[in-house]
């Protein structure tokens, strides 16, 4: 199986260097590195995200999909990327996106359920493990670099833990008048544990300011979390739940217009980080793939590999990452699915480590303890 | 030193405008259990167990009808390039499922919230809500999307003031946990039908230790209890065979089921148990079928692992996020005692002083806090058009915590900024709209008595209304913890 896939590592600049990344040294300082992590809920269809086009069976089997790649951003001789992604593409031109192909987490069931509890907490089935990575990565970082928010009511598993993170989310709940906020402040100066959350929440309330009054779309929510991790104080950790991927019909339209949402809110964080998108990353991942074969629906079902987006500063970008399995019905995980030849932990643990300038097995010990990940090098910039 | 604002408070669920703070807190308490109701009016008056299987019992058996209609034609039109699944129909089908489960789901929130706040058992409310989320399910996986509730209704309010094991076998049987832990598709390598499958395997048929797992990690002996992957193993091939009638798409399964039996009802079905001697916690179980599993359950209820477990958790909900281990040693032993009498279980940590430190020991979670609000300001029922957003905007939906570990007993992700921000926005909304003339002063001396500190009852007597007043009162340090 192996001899006949083809590795493809496609660069603007020649991929050819990776191998000789620098060692590096690993003690840790604090930084002004930022992390968004987005997860895409109810499992995103790479096959029509990062576009396959070159591969000989691609027409073939994606059938009714197939025409999308005629609009399609090309990214390389084999890869387009989706037309709603043009702001995406523009990083990937100026070498600031890396899209990784045929990737999965070690689940290989199809419950969005079990699937998103093992992308969340890294183990190596579902429920195996309480927490999630990205609380766990918090034990990693110095003190300042830790703090983290969850852009969300409750907190995701992703980022549960017993490591202390915060969460907000613009309210649906009627807003409080002011004179009740302040009133409040002061009724809480003699309780010690409660003026210090409510001195934080007025805080995070005063950054997220008009922004979070203008309710919750893609490009205002992008622009929220840029202005709750900007300057000195801001969130160093971010993460932020997607939904709305689970397109089992009409896929074609509903994509379009999440692909759009997705373009829009990290367009908006790359505009309101500013200077400081220099120092950071955003993983897009999602719990697994779809269908290679339409179903009668005009959707996909659930399947296995996916595509995962690496973008920011600090990406080596200008590349699709990946070890193509290929289309072809004899290729397909169980005759279905893009078979996956890409560890999601390896991708994370090694962009991650990277980025945090962590000691990549540690990460990889810390992050996914029971998946025996090799963290993948050269992705990100010390 | 009893205390009757922490019997009502800490123990109960908030006090009423019309209580009257109880005289001996102790006997308040204990005269409860005689009291109780296990189908309070607001419960009685909810979809029940019956009509919501029916439901699903029924749409059920004409999507499995629709499904073979396409897989026939599917059959017929068999030449690869056709595409002639007519889905239509099946996903309008599911459509319609979803649409009434999440208004049975509804519904069930809104009579548990009733029932909350117009009980004159509070004490023995809170421990059900508390037994719902030690065995937890969450609506986020869609199968138990209208059933989530009845587990609590069904399984739990009956057994509150029984035997553990009474209540345990109740939840392990009931569909909406073997649909949760996704025991209703196990199947024994070496039973009748995973022999047949043996020689052509399929990659989701098989053995599933979901359930087995967490009856052992989460709802009986806790995750130090003492066993290990073996037991795990060994125990989820007693369980398989366990399933449920009438609510299954799945056809390898479904024709292993009497298509006469109540949909809902739990199902053994012979050709799917592992036969064979298991292995368990150093015991052997050679029972043949589904009374194997059960003599499982019931050695684990009696287990010290299992008293030594849930005595930390109630110890946790009554005496603070770090449990005196004196407490704990006590409550275990009278687990012990009475063969897991959880009535016994509550007399002991009544009798307990750990558990009325003057201080507050809980900073309450959203649930607790919006149950309490709506008590203290009269309301027997809360007048929002949506119940279930509406915990979910204070950060805690309702069988919803999204893991079978339930919402986590601890301070940790309810003490956050944010959560303090909706309670402030979502008190301002209640009083509002139940602005009703209520002095929040005497109010305050009726809830708080002597523990009202000087800060609160400054404040609120400054407020610039009555209505801001009660606002501050529903957010102020008394009200923020029990």
């Amino acid at each position: 199986m192996i001899d006949r896939r083809r590795f493809l590592s496609h660069s603007i600049a020649g991929g050819a260097t990776l191998a000789f990344a620098p060692q590096l040294a690993w003690a840790r300082a604090e930084t002004d590195r930022k992390l968004v992590v987005i997860v895409q809920r109810g499992a995103a269809d790479g096959l029509a995200t990062v576009i396959p086009a070159g591969d000989p069976q691609f027409a073939s089997q994606r059938r009714i999909f197939a025409e999308e790649a005629d609009a399609a951003l090309p990214l390389d001789g084999m890869f387009r990327l989706h037309p709603a992604l043009e702001r995406l593409k523009t990083f990937y031109d100026g070498g600031e996106a890396l899209f990784a192909h045929a990737v999965a987490s070690p689940y290989r069931e199809r419950s969005h359920f079990d699937g998103q509890n093992v992308l969340e907490t890294g183990g190596a089935e579902p429920f195996e493990l309480r927490d999630g990575w990205l609380n766990r990565l918090l034990t990693l970082l110095p003190g300042r670099d830790s703090r983290a928010l969850a852009l969300a009511v409750t907190v995701p598993l992703i980022l549960r833990g017993d490591n202390r993170v915060g969460n907000y989310a613009p309210s649906v709940l009627p807003d409080a008048n002011e004179d009740l906020l302040m009133r409040v402040g002061r009724l809480y100066d003699a309780d010690p544990e409660l003026h210090a959350l409510w001195n934080a929440a007025m805080d995070t309330e005063a950054r997220a300011g008009e922004t979070a009054a203008r309710r919750s779309n893609p490009a205002s929510l992008g622009a929220l979390a840029a202005r709750l991790m900007t300057g000195a104080d801001g969130a160093r950790i971010v993460t932020i739940d997607t939904d709305g991927w689970d397109t089992h019909a009409n896929q074609t339209g509903r994509l379009r217009r999440e692909l759009t949402g997705l373009n829009a809110m990290i367009g908006a964080l790359r505009d309101g980080l500013g200077d400081e998108w220099r120092d950071t990353l955003v993983v897009v991942a999602t719990e697994f793939g779809r269908t290679v074969a339409p179903n009668g629906t005009g959707g996909t079902d659930h399947g296995t590999g996916s595509a995962a987006m690496l973008l920011g500063g600090t990406v080596v970008g200008g590349r699709v990452h990946a070890d193509w399995p290929g289309l072809a019905t004899a290729q397909l995980y169980e005759g279905r699915d893009l078979r996956p030849t890409l560890s999601m932990d390896a991708l994370v643990a090694g962009a991650v480590a990277a980025h945090f300038g962590i000691e990549p097995q540690r990460a990889a010990r810390v992050l996914f303890p029971d998946t025996n990940a090799r963290p993948i090098e050269g992705l990100v910039r010390a | 030193m009893p205390n009757s604002v922490i019997a009502v408070n800490r123990f109960g669920l908030g006090g009423r405008p019309d209580d009257r703070l109880p005289g001996d807190p102790e006997r308040w308490l204990l005269d409860q259990f005689a009291r109780y109701d296990p189908v309070s009016a607001p419960i009685a008056a909810a979809p029940r167990h019956r009509d919501v299987m029916r439901y699903f019992g029924e749409s059920t058996g004409e999507f499995l009808v629709e499904s073979e209609r396409i897989r026939e034609i599917n059959l017929a039109a068999r030449d690869g390039e056709a595409m002639p699944a007519m889905d239509d129909r099946r996903a309008e089908m599911r459509r319609a499922m979803l649409r009434q489960g999440r208004d049975f789901h509804e519904a069930h929130i809104a009579a548990r919230v009733a029932s909350a706040l117009t009980s004159t058992t509070p004490f023995i409310e809170r421990l059900v809500h508390f037994w719902a989320n030690h065995f937890a399910v969450s609506i986020d996986k869609r199968e138990t999307l209208g059933y989530a509730g009845l587990l609590e209704f069904d399984a739990i309010r009956p057994h509150v003031l029984g035997r553990f094991e009474d209540m345990l076998l109740a939840v392990e049987q009931h569909p909406a946990m073997l649909l949760y832990l996704d025991q209703t598709t196990s199947i024994g390598p070496a039973s009748e039908f995973g022999a047949r499958l043996g020689n052509r395997p399929r990659r989701t048929l098989g053995l599933n230790e979901n359930l087995a797992r967490e009856v052992l990690e989460l709802h009986t002996l806790g995750v130090d209890g003492g066993y290990d992957q073996t037991d795990v193993t060994e125990f989820a091939r007693a369980l398989t065979g366990w399933t449920v009638n009438g609510l299954m798409r799945q056809r390898y399964i479904t024709r292993f089921l009497s298509p006469d039996a109540a949909p809902g009802s739990f199902a053994f079905a012979p050709e799917l148990h592992e036969p064979g001697v298991r292995r368990i916690m150093g015991q052997s179980y050679d029972q043949a079928d589904a009374a194997q599993a059960r003599a499982v359950l019931r050695d684990l209820a009696r287990h010290p692992s299992t008293a030594r477990h849930l005595a930390t958790k109630l110890a946790r909900h009554f005496a603070g996020d770090e449990p005196p281990p004196a407490l704990i040693d006590r409550l275990a032993s009278a687990y012990r005692s009475i063969d897991g009498d959880l009535s016994a279980v509550y007399r002991a940590l009544i009798a307990s002083p750990e558990a009325w430190v003057e201080q507050p020991v809980k900073f309450k979670t959203p649930w607790e806090w919006q149950v309490s609000a709506s008590r203290a300001l009269g309301q027997d029922a809360l007048p929002d058009t949506n119940v279930t957003r509406l915990f979910t905007q204070l950060g805690q939906p309702v069988w919803e915590s999204g893991s079978p570990a339930g919402y986590d007993d601890l301070a940790g992700p309810w003490a956050v900024p944010d959560a303090l921000v909706r309670r402030v926005e979502r008190a301002g909304a209640m009083v509002r709209a139940a602005a009703d003339g209520r002095d929040p002063r005497q109010l305050a001396e009726a809830l708080f008595a002597d523990r009202l500190s000087t800060a609160t009852a400054q404040t609120i007597a400054q407020a610039e209304s009555n209505g801001q007043g009660l606002a501050l009162l529903l957010v102020s340090p008394e009200f923020q913890r029990r």
